[in-house]
């Protein structure tokens, strides 16, 4: 990969690789009476090793010039290794968690193991490890596909998916020690989120540059949303962990927020990362991946406007439905929720849009597990659209909030929506990456779909359950008008729900697991066709930058 | 770029738009999809006119209704505790030995005490108040400080080794780091402390005994009494009984004359209200009832704590002393 690269290339990434070294060299000095000193060496390291890699390809020859009229796709399969392999680690902490609620002795004593930072290592692991791996992967093969246009420069690309990971490594190792800034999502201190906001602008730079050179007249929906989501993760990510550091001699910082103004700026950042992240992200997924592998047009354009304006307009305002009944103002909580209900109607145009261009194409969902995956997703999207429209009710919220119905709702949406139509996708992408007629096992597809539905499914009941009864218990009062149920009754009774979740769990990191090795086994089957010297079939290379694949 | 034309299955036409191979249908946006988007817009003003929704500069629309959700908190608060005053308030007023008496306000109490405890107390006496290794059983009768109702109040008001001004204090010395007993000393101690419950010592334990008990009269007899029947004043515990907060195997015991002990236990009065703190004691003298109902049954988990390896011994040992625990624990007990 790094022998695609032009020499210049190569020394412009031998010196950011240096000067990033020099910066874990600079922590790992000044901080070395705290933990920022730690990530200083994991810095170094990390930077280390893109030295070597770059260095022993150093004296390779130019690519040849005949690359620039074929799409540049190297760091979209490095990216979806690497999200493979953030699934993995990601759901085996998933797994890990959900069993220490139910089994609380399973941290071993240890104080990297407890609750509070194996739960961060999940949710980050899966969000931005598996979820924003997957997302950098698919958005640069679709912008390329759909612009027409191959990406501006070769070293950017490149910058993004390793500079993307070496924050999620930051985030991931931070955890384990105990660095955090206590926000949810947005965990990692301050230095790493000064490195994600250089990453992040070069990614929408790349996104710029290439639609500025596209050759379709029109710019396709799904780069509408990946575009949205770029942007707006860059302004939430910026305001939300707006803090100042104690010294930068320490990884501990201080927000500019306090109280309920860092409460409602936190949910704000909170919810619109489900928006734009979560959604947005995987909805330009959906828009590509989808039609192409059913071999349909999408149902109505003029239905992916409405819900593209009314899902971008709408999230913005829904933040505070998750500060229902606090300290925050009450007009601020009916803001959120009634933006929450009108939302309802884009996110379900969406899915519908997404189902109705299916019409023409059932037969290939009931044969083809890659498209049932994404069938599936829209319907989860659908689903756990409609509950957080629900959930936003402050009448419904006061018996929900705090419960084990957010996690499954959550989930719903994590597990049925954006792990699905992600799967889905990369089982398309991947033969076209590798240039492979079909993925390794299609019969293996077919198990991990039934895998995943069934894990989502006994997941979300059990936490269903779970929360409706929590959510009862804490409210029923006894005919002396005193609370009929104490806190730890409430966990006895959780306990059993605790346990069908880890088993839940299980079923959808195995999924995981066997497509992790369904899609190794399909790159090996692609090394061994280059290296018996057979012409790769599927895409003409000379043809590439006309519809290709 | 496509052109446009009539796709086959829909019989729509395509907006001529295409990337690679992806075309779009020019379908117009369904209607009812228009419809919820004016229902569920026409919801959101009509919710905005009735309730508290926008901001203006210094203050925001108040909606017609006036509704405030602290004020609705503030009154459903109020409400609640007009509607349990009936009892409460006889509960505050009243003494411990006219409630205790009052059939229906032991009712509530019954009703109330186990959340109440289990929300407050249980993370350290345990749910079912049989405490748990560092603390103490409450439904064995072996009060350290005293099982009378105005004592126990006491306790959960101050504390024990608390912040409270009015703690109660208590700390047992530790004889054998602070170089008061010599090793020896204190595992001759031990076996005299042992065998003040009874237990069964095995040879060298017996042949500690006289110096133990020289050690104990000069060391321990200021606590914990002659007898090592304990000094409910100084909250030190009777020695006699078969039961134990740190645990009564030698190694245990040995651990706690070597190391000192000191409990905390925290004030509860500024947390918990006059009345519930009346309540919980109450209700915890209902656990030292049933305590000594069900006593076997605690004191098989006393033993199955693991305090020592010989369980048949220890539960038979049991039996037998608390026989004369109940004789003794009656006594302090209302």
């Amino acid at each position: 990969m790094v022998s695609g690269l032009t020499v210049s290339e190569r020394r412009l990434a031998l010196v950011i690789a240096g000067l990033i070294a020099v910066c874990g060299l600079a922590m790992a000095i000044v901080g070395r009476n705290d933990l920022i000193g730690a990530h200083g060496f994991i810095v170094l390291a990390f930077s280390l090793g893109v030295i070597a890699l770059v260095a022993t390809r150093y004296l390779d020859p130019e690519p040849p010039e005949d690359r620039l009229s074929q799409y540049y796709d190297d760091p979209t399969k490095a990216g979806i290794v690497l999200a493979m392999i953030w699934a993995v680690i990601g759901m085996f902490f998933g797994v890990w968690v959900a069993a220490l609620l139910a089994w609380p002795d399973l941290t071993f004593d240890a104080a990297w193991a407890s609750f509070g930072r194996l739960r961060p290592v999940h949710t980050s692991g899966v969000i931005f490890g598996f979820g924003g791996n997957a997302l950098i992967a698919t958005s640069l093969h679709v912008l390329q596909r759909t612009s027409r246009a191959r990406l501006p420069d070769q070293f950017s690309p490149w910058f993004v998916l390793i500079g993307y990971n070496l924050f999620c490594v930051l985030a991931a190792s931070g955890y384990f020690m105990g660095v955090t800034q206590s926000k949810e999502y947005a965990e990692p201190e301050w230095y790493a989120d000064l490195w994600l906001v250089i990453v992040w602008v070069v990614y929408f730079l790349i996104y710029i540059r290439t639609l500025q050179r596209r050759k379709e007249p029109h710019i396709y929906v799904a780069n509408w949303y990946y575009m949205a989501f770029i942007l707006v993760v860059a302004i939430l990510h910026i305001v939300n962990n707006l803090a100042v550091p104690v010294s930068l001699g320490h990884a501990k910082s201080y927000s500019l927020f306090s109280g309920v103004q860092d409460a409602m700026t936190q949910w704000w950042y909170g919810h619109n990362a489900v928006a734009f992240f979560l959604t947005a992200g995987f909805l330009g997924m959906m828009y590509y991946y989808l039609p192409k592998r059913a071999g349909r047009p999408i149902f109505s354009y003029r239905l992916s406007i409405i819900s593209f304006w009314g899902i971008t307009f709408m999230y913005m305002w829904a933040g505070s439905h998750h500060l229902h009944y606090t300290a925050l103002p009450q007009w601020v909580q009916t803001l959120g929720m009634t933006f929450s209900i009108v939302l309802l109607v884009p996110s379900w145009a969406s899915a519908g849009n997404a189902l109705a261009t299916l019409n023409g194409a059932w037969h290939k969902v009931r044969d083809d597990a890659t498209l049932r995956f994404m069938m599936v997703a829209a319907v989860f999207y659908g689903l756990s659209t409609f509950e957080g429209s629900f959930m936003a009710i402050r009448a419904v919220n006061s018996l929900s909030h705090y419960t084990d119905w957010t996690i499954g709702h959550v989930h719903a949406g994590a597990l049925g929506w954006v792990a699905m139509i992600t799967f889905g996708s990369l089982y398309a992408l991947v033969p076209w990456m590798w240039k492979q007629e079909r993925i390794y096992s299609p019969a293996l597809v077919e198990v991990h779909f039934w895998l995943a539905l069934i894990g989502t499914i006994i997941y979300v009941f059990a936490m269903w359950n779970s929360g409706i009864i929590q959510g009862l218990m804490w409210r029923t009062y006894n005919d002396s008008g005193t609370l009929a149920y104490s806190f730890i009754d409430s966990l006895v009774a959780m306990r059993p729900y605790y346990i069908a979740r880890t088993v839940g769990g299980l079923f959808f990191f195995a999924g995981a697991v066997v497509a992790s090795y369904n899609i190794w086994m399909t790159i090996r089957m692609s090394r061994r066709a280059e290296a018996a010297g057979r012409d790769t079939v599927d895409v003409p290379a000379s043809a590439a930058l006309v519809p290709g694949e | 770029m496509g052109t446009e034309h009539r796709d086959p299955v829909t019989g729509r036409m395509t907006t001529g738009h295409e990337w690679n191979g992806i075309e779009e249908l020019n379908t117009p946006v369904p209607r009812f999809v228009l419809f919820f988007l004016a229902v569920t817009t026409l919801f959101a003003i009509i919710y905005w006119i009735f309730m508290p929704a926008w901001p203006l500069f210094s203050t925001y629309t108040k909606g017609i209704l006036g509704f405030d959700q602290r004020e609705v908190v503030t009154r459903q608060v109020q409400e609640a505790a007009a509607a349990r005053a009936g009892w409460m308030d006889k509960i505050a007023n009243k003494s411990f030995a006219e409630i205790a008496g009052d059939e229906a306000l032991m009712r509530h109490v019954r009703e109330t005490g186990p959340t109440l405890f289990a929300d407050n107390c249980a993370v350290c006496h345990g749910v079912k108040g049989t405490g748990g290794p560092g603390f103490p059983n409450l439904t064995a009768g072996a009060w350290l400080w005293g099982g009378d109702p105005e004592t126990i109040a006491q306790t959960i008001r101050a504390g024990i080794n608390s912040t409270d001004g009015g703690t109660r204090v208590s700390q047992m010395l530790a004889f054998g780091r602070d170089g008061i007993l010599t090793s020896d000393q204190v595992n001759s101690v031990a076996a005299y402390v042992r065998s003040l419950s009874g237990q069964p010592l095995n040879a060298s334990e017996q042949a500690r005994l006289p110096a133990g008990k020289e050690v104990f009269k000069a060391n321990c007899v200021s606590c914990h009494g002659e007898n090592g029947k304990g000094i409910r004043d100084v909250g030190a515990p009777d020695l006699t009984d078969p039961h134990w907060i740190y645990g009564g195997d030698a190694q245990s015991v040995y651990t706690t004359i070597y190391g000192g002990r000191q409990g905390h236990m925290p004030h509860w009065q500024g947390r918990l209200s006059p009345a519930d703190i009346k309540l919980l004691t109450l209700y915890v003298g209902t656990l030292g009832q049933d305590g000594s109902l069900g006593k076997d049954g605690s004191l098989g988990k006393d033993a199955s704590l693991g305090k020592d390896a010989s369980l048949g011994q220890d539960a038979s040992l049991a039996e037998d002393a608390s026989l004369g625990k109940n004789g003794t624990g009656g006594g302090g007990k209302p």
